[in-house]
């Protein structure tokens, strides 16, 4: 059903972005970006089209949410779906080269197609860490705690971070149920939070019934006090426990930084893909239905560019994060000046005043005003300079 | 302490879900049942009901205006919704079949299929290997096959009685299908206490376990 388009319509997915919201987002921008720059992250761009071959290909969004269009040449470009792959491409071919680990930043807007319907916007901004060839639990625990303080500085106080380890979840279930294939299919149910059809598919697989409960209790362990004892005790030989034993330290690293009251531990916490390699996580806040930013290890990711270094970083949402913050329209707004021709110059040299003093101010000519009060209605600070001077209100 | 909202669908499963919360325990009015209200506020337990289309159930809880749900499996596999899936309330009993006229070969060529749940049938004949044509109806789909539209249809199926009744016979089970309760997946995180005392209060009752 083709219907002729109409003058005011977008693509599925686009929106605007008005004076007061895009305000809004400048001061959250400009306040986490500050936060970033103080750890020592330093901002860098990418270009918005990549080839299909390399970075669309890295990439950790699914292949029928990229934009895809053809150069000259006949070759496939995506619009980037996400940062981390553009920057494991600049980092791999050029950066790393002059140190490691590196410390990279980025805000930039991120395109991903809407398959079924509005709701989600389709070009969203995120604005993120990059913490390359540094494979420590120090590494991970750092982004960790700089998201607690980008969202603090962002002002936003009331969050979860959840945080597990792939490792953990990986090596259970092939213990468990004894190839890539099965643990995959099991991973699968976890990752869709699709409880019901992992207990049923669970019940469904030829395994004893001490091997079906320690699946079934992977379910309900939650909670910071005792989770990781909880997993061990799941495990059974030394695989896995290496993956607890970093999720300990990183607990410890965590309280130094002084920011555990946000962080809850997750061990079921999965990925779709096999993208993430280690530590990941997710924070949620309340009033928005969806994360507001994940992040964790994914150390295969730079070898697809050619350097065989770990990295780990996260990324916030930045339509998210506004919604979170719930935040009012800034008042701030500029202060008026409205003339007429007789006055100009008066009207021109208060402004420049207020200008040197860093304050907004508006000069409109009242001729070109067609209704006056309701031009003004809008402001709460209002000159005139109209008709002979000494006139001024 | 924020209410918690469960997004209900309206109808049979309306019904033995409200049973099944009053027998695990959670103190809801009498006049509940026969409400035609679409948000009901049940402010003793702390709880906020919104009355929604079973097929709507999964849009709200996903975009999070709802925290939790009680929704069709049916309705589950057809939105293929961000939610997850906390337990199998084994109420509503039925499943999705294909059924036709009896003796009839699907259309070698372009075989027709109606159907309220397109993507469902979609994949379901893809994995059979067969290309088929979907056309999307939103109710009495069982006319379809009787007045030629379609050679099969794919539909819910509780008793067979309506099938019968219309001269249709049942050619292949798709899938089972009971309700089951469901949650957004931050409200999971924020409200994880509450969700799942409910959770396990719920199961319960599956089990029947009385308390």
């Amino acid at each position: 059903m083709m219907s002729k388009l109409f003058m005011f319509e977008k693509p599925m997915g686009m929106r605007d972005t008005f004076p007061h919201l895009y305000k809004m987002k400048k001061e959250i921008r400009s306040k986490v970006e500050q936060e970033l720059s103080t750890w020592g992250y330093e901002f860098m761009e990418t270009p918005a089209l990549e080839y299909d071959e390399t970075v669309g290909a890295a990439s950790a969004i699914l292949d029928q949410q990229l934009f895809k269009l053809l150069d000259q040449q006949g070759r496939t470009l995506v619009l980037r779906p996400d940062m981390t792959a553009p920057i494991a491409r600049v980092a791999a071919s050029k950066l790393l080269k002059d140190r490691n680990p590196l410390r990279l930043a980025y805000a930039a807007n991120l395109f991903r197609a809407q398959q079924r319907e509005g709701g989600r916007p389709a070009e969203f901004e995120q604005i993120g860490v990059e913490l390359i060839d540094d494979s420590t639990v120090s590494a991970d625990a750092e982004t960790i705690a700089l998201l607690v303080s980008a969202l603090k500085a962002a002002g936003l106080e009331d969050f979860t971070i959840s945080v597990g380890h792939v490792g953990f979840v990986q090596e259970l279930f092939l213990q468990i149920v004894g190839t890539e294939e099965r643990a995959e299919q099991l991973r699968k149910y976890l990752y869709e939070k699709n409880y019901v059809g992992f207990r049923q598919h669970v019940e469904s697989l030829s395994l004893s019934s001490i091997d079906k409960q320690r699946l079934l209790k992977l379910l309900h362990i939650q909670g910071n006090d005792g989770s990781i004892e909880k997993a061990e005790a799941l495990l059974e030989g030394n695989g896995g426990r290496e993956a607890l034993r970093e999720l300990e330290e990183l607990w410890d690293v965590l309280r130094d930084y002084g920011v555990d009251e946000y962080v809850k531990m997750d061990v079921s916490l999965v990925s779709h893909m096999s993208y993430y390699t280690g530590v990941l996580f997710e924070v949620y806040a309340d009033n928005v239905g969806f994360a507001l930013g994940n992040g964790g290890r994914y150390n295969n990711l730079l070898r697809q560019f050619g350097a065989e270094v770990g990295a780990t970083g996260f990324g916030i949402r930045m339509d998210y994060l506004m919604e979170a913050l719930n935040t009012e329209k800034t008042e701030n707004q500029p202060a008026l000046i409205l003339f007429s021709g007789e006055r100009r110059k008066e009207a021109v040299e208060l402004a420049a005043e207020y200008r040197r003093a860093q304050k907004a101010v508006i000069v409109q000519d009242v001729k070109g005003v067609s209704n006056v009060d309701r031009f003004t209605a809008g402001f709460s600070e209002v000159h005139t300079f109209i008709g002979k001077a000494g006139d001024q209100a | 302490m924020k209410e918690l909202t469960i997004a209900m669908p309206k109808g049979r499963i309306f019904e033995e879900a409200v049973v099944m919360l009053k027998e695990a325990g959670y103190n809801l009015p009498p006049e509940f049942d026969d409400s035609r209200k679409l948000i009901i506020e049940v402010p003793e337990e702390n709880l906020r009901f919104i009355l929604a289309k079973p097929m709507d159930v999964p849009t709200y809880v996903e975009h999070g205006v709802a925290d939790i749900g009680i929704a069709g499996k049916d309705v589950m596999l057809e939105e293929e919704r961000d939610v997850y899936e906390l337990l199998d309330l084994k109420i509503s009993h039925c499943y999705l079949a294909v059924a036709g006229l009896p003796d009839t070969k699907m259309n070698e060529v372009a075989p027709r299929i109606a159907t309220k749940y397109p993507n469902v049938a979609s994949s379901y004949f893809r994995e059979q290997g067969e290309q088929v044509e979907i056309i999307k109806l939103n109710g009495s789909i069982e006319i379809a096959p009787i007045i030629g539209l379609t050679d099969r249809i794919v539909d819910i199926v509780s008793t067979g009685r309506t099938l019968k009744e219309n001269g249709l016979v049942e050619y292949e089970h798709i899938v089972d299908i009971t309700s089951r309760l469901i949650a957004n997946p931050v409200s999971y995180r924020l409200m994880h206490d509450r969700i799942s005392e409910m959770t396990s209060r719920l199961e319960k009752v599956v089990n029947g376990v009385t308390e």
